[in-house]
């Protein structure tokens, strides 16, 4: 639950400040690539697409090598550990609207994503948060689509009107 | 007096009805968000963005503005009677606000935040009025080097003042900058970083990034600190009214916080965090009773809170005469700007002055409503806190989502909003600022278009950036900015006092 973990305390490495800084590195990477790609394009202008780029990527180049050092030195203090249990279930509720969305319309899909997110801070029972989600959704559809012009995708629930 | 004239033009705008019913509904919002925790003004405006679309301009604006006084209100209510600042300007006020709740002075507590709130607002308000027009001359005569050059302060003094280290805000700043070379380059036609893939051809929307970032990011990191994040709410016991005592202490750290707070705000400097700290540094070492520091000193709630509303004046001087964001709901409210096909800066005073003096001056009446609303209400605010968590974060992500498709009906724009949205969680677990993230997405692609400007103009000689006057100093304060932090440690042997984070 709360307790820290003990495995990131004192001065080690950061282990996840390596992996940033590798992420950086990646980044940096892929945009210079980009970069000079941009550069074999003949432009008529003195500079073109690939100026700014580049010093990005070079700004991330050497980012990923300050976030190294600093991983190097170790965290000024220990972080609490996360859950990785509710993550899961408000990721599931995220990636399960997106599934949903397209065959069942924007109630019931959203409906899913607020029982997910209920069910990961604690609060069940899911069917039930998923019902009253599809209804507050489908009022909300009603508002918004009806009311304001919005373009929601609609599903078999919201064709009935 | 031009200023007065067009200032009186703009209470005009301000007094129509539905202008009004606008700001009315902006203070409203702003104070519950602000109240509540999870959400801040910066991610309510940007909801609202794709809702508003299709309002009139200056209403929804005025709308913007209200919500960004309002949460600065209601921050300070959730500060004192939650000790969890609802928003990151009021962590200060948190520190004695709370101890005075808990010892039963809630009510005086959340008076002097109210009124000194007016009185630094009004008055920063006041020096926004009179402030603007002579910065809109002086940028009037700004070449593209200096636009430039002035961008480069941005960056520098955001990264520098979110967040604990200079590494991890320059980390956001570039991640940001980095997600503003998506889509089609406008000078070139050419695609960059958009991997084939057509939803990306338009760039990354301020939107969804600002939505993830906040919404998303927020309810993830929440929700994986699982119980670690419960909370306790002081009820407010006792009379809201202050006492002549109160009135005497509060008065002067009022004063001084928001001389502080206003030309702070104000710089390109970025945020409303540091004029808190030091006026509550300040106010401490002033305070008759020092020792009632850390148990409740009123001139603790009184002098940061009035510098926190000053400060938030104050970034609207650069917002609305330079078009430079310096806080994350800076950088929304430029956005919001942008989807009327408006740019803030010293052409839009020329072009659109009832729109910005009626702005200026719907700011003053947004200050009255906050002050009429906050005390009589506070019962109902606090009403909002006791929301179930669950069910808060829920109907967070449900609006996130909502407005995310309102904007964009693409499946595609929702996976952004879901990768953005671990992005966000990424950061804030490791310490990542996220303002600078937002920042960079929007100014990157304007420092662009003024470096590719002034190049241009200089047949490709990057030397052109380094000749003016005004360029040089900016590029000498940008400097000043990035390595305060660490002269100020060399000079005191303590660590610079840094902001904290999104509002």
């Amino acid at each position: 639950m709360s307790d820290p973990n003990p495995l990131t305390t004192g001065s080690k490495p950061d282990k996840a400040r390596f992996v940033i800084a590798l992420a950086l590195a990646v980044l940096a990477a892929v945009i210079g690539w980009e970069a000079w790609r941009l550069a074999q394009i003949p432009s008529y202008s003195s500079v073109g697409p690939a100026a700014f780029p580049t010093l990005i990527a070079i700004g991330l180049g050497l980012l990923a090598i300050a976030n190294a050092v600093e991983a190097m030195k170790g965290m000024d203090e220990e972080r609490p550990r996360d859950e990785p249990k509710p993550i899961f279930w408000v990721l599931a509720g995220l990636v399960g609207q997106i599934v949903l969305l397209p065959f069942l319309g924007f109630s019931i899909a959203t409906g899913w994503l607020f029982a997910a997110t209920a069910k990961g801070f604690g609060r069940g029972p899911i069917w039930a948060h998923f019902l009253a989600g599809t209804a507050i959704c489908f009022i909300i559809y009603l508002v918004f689509a009806k009311g304001l012009q919005l373009s929601l995708p609609a599903g078999p629930l919201e064709r009935l009107i | 007096m031009d200023t007065f004239a067009a200032l009186s033009q703009g209470l005009m705008v301000a007094l129509q009805p539905m202008n009004l019913v606008f700001a009315f509904f902006g203070v409203m919002l702003g104070t519950a968000v602000g109240v509540l925790p999870g959400i801040g003004p910066a991610l309510t405006v940007a909801l609202l963005l794709p809702i508003t679309f299709k309002l009139d301009p200056a209403g929804s604006l005025i709308m913007f503005a209200g919500i960004y006084y309002g949460g600065m209100y209601g921050g300070s209510t959730a500060s004192i009677l939650l000790n969890t600042p609802g928003e990151s300007s009021s962590i200060v006020t948190a520190l004695e606000g709370n101890k005075m709740a808990r010892a039963g002075r809630g009510g005086p507590a959340l008076a002097t935040a109210a009124i000194g709130s007016f009185v630094a607002g009004t008055i920063a308000t006041v020096g926004l009025a009179l402030i603007a027009p002579t910065i809109v001359d002086i940028a009037i005569s700004f070449g593209p080097e200096d636009y430039f050059a002035l961008m480069i302060l941005a960056f520098t003094t955001v990264s520098a003042a979110f967040g604990s280290s200079v590494t991890r805000g320059l980390t956001s700043l570039f991640i940001g900058l980095s997600l503003g070379l998506v889509g089609i380059d406008l000078q070139s036609g050419q695609a960059r970083i958009s991997f084939g893939v057509p939803d990306l051809l338009d760039g990354v929307e301020v939107t969804t990034l600002a939505v993830a970032l906040f919404a998303i990011g927020e309810t993830l990191s929440v929700a994986a600190a699982g119980s670690r994040a419960e909370e306790v709410i002081e009820p407010v016991k006792g009379s809201v009214f202050m006492n002549k005592e109160d009135w005497k202490r509060s008065w002067w750290p009022w004063i001084r916080g928001t001389f502080l707070g206003f030309p702070i705000g104000a710089m390109p400097a970025g945020g409303a965090e540091i004029p808190t700290f030091l006026s509550y540094a300040l106010e401490k070492r002033l305070c008759k009773k020092p020792d009632e520091f850390g148990n409740g000193a009123i001139e603790g709630v009184a002098g940061p809170e009035a510098a926190n509303n000053a400060a938030a004046a104050g970034v609207l001087v650069p917002l609305l005469t330079l078009g430079l964001p310096t806080s994350a709901t800076a950088a929304i409210m430029l956005a919001g700007f942008q989807q009327y096909g408006l740019n803030p800066g010293p052409l839009l005073f020329a072009t659109n002055p009832d729109l910005v003096w009626g702005l200026i001056a719907s700011l003053f009446i947004a200050n009255i409503m906050l002050l009429i609303l906050n005390l009589p209400l506070v019962g109902m605010w606090v009403r909002l806190l006791a929301i179930p968590r669950p069910w808060l974060y829920g109907g967070i992500l449900v609006f996130a989502t909502l407005g995310t498709l309102g904007a964009n009906p693409s499946l595609v724009e929702l996976g952004m909003l879901v990768i953005f949205g671990l992005l966000g969680y990424v950061l804030r677990r490791y310490d990542y600022p996220i303002a600078p993230v937002v920042v960079g997405l929007i100014l990157g692609p304007l420092a662009e278009q003024q470096l590719r400007r002034a190049l241009a103009i200089s047949v490709g000689d990057p030397m052109v950036l380094f000749q003016t006057p005004i360029a040089l100093t900016l590029y000498a304060l940008a400097a000043l900015a990035l390595f305060g932090p660490l002269l100020f440690y060399l000079i005191t042997g303590r660590k610079a006092p840094v902001g904290g984070d999104e509002d």
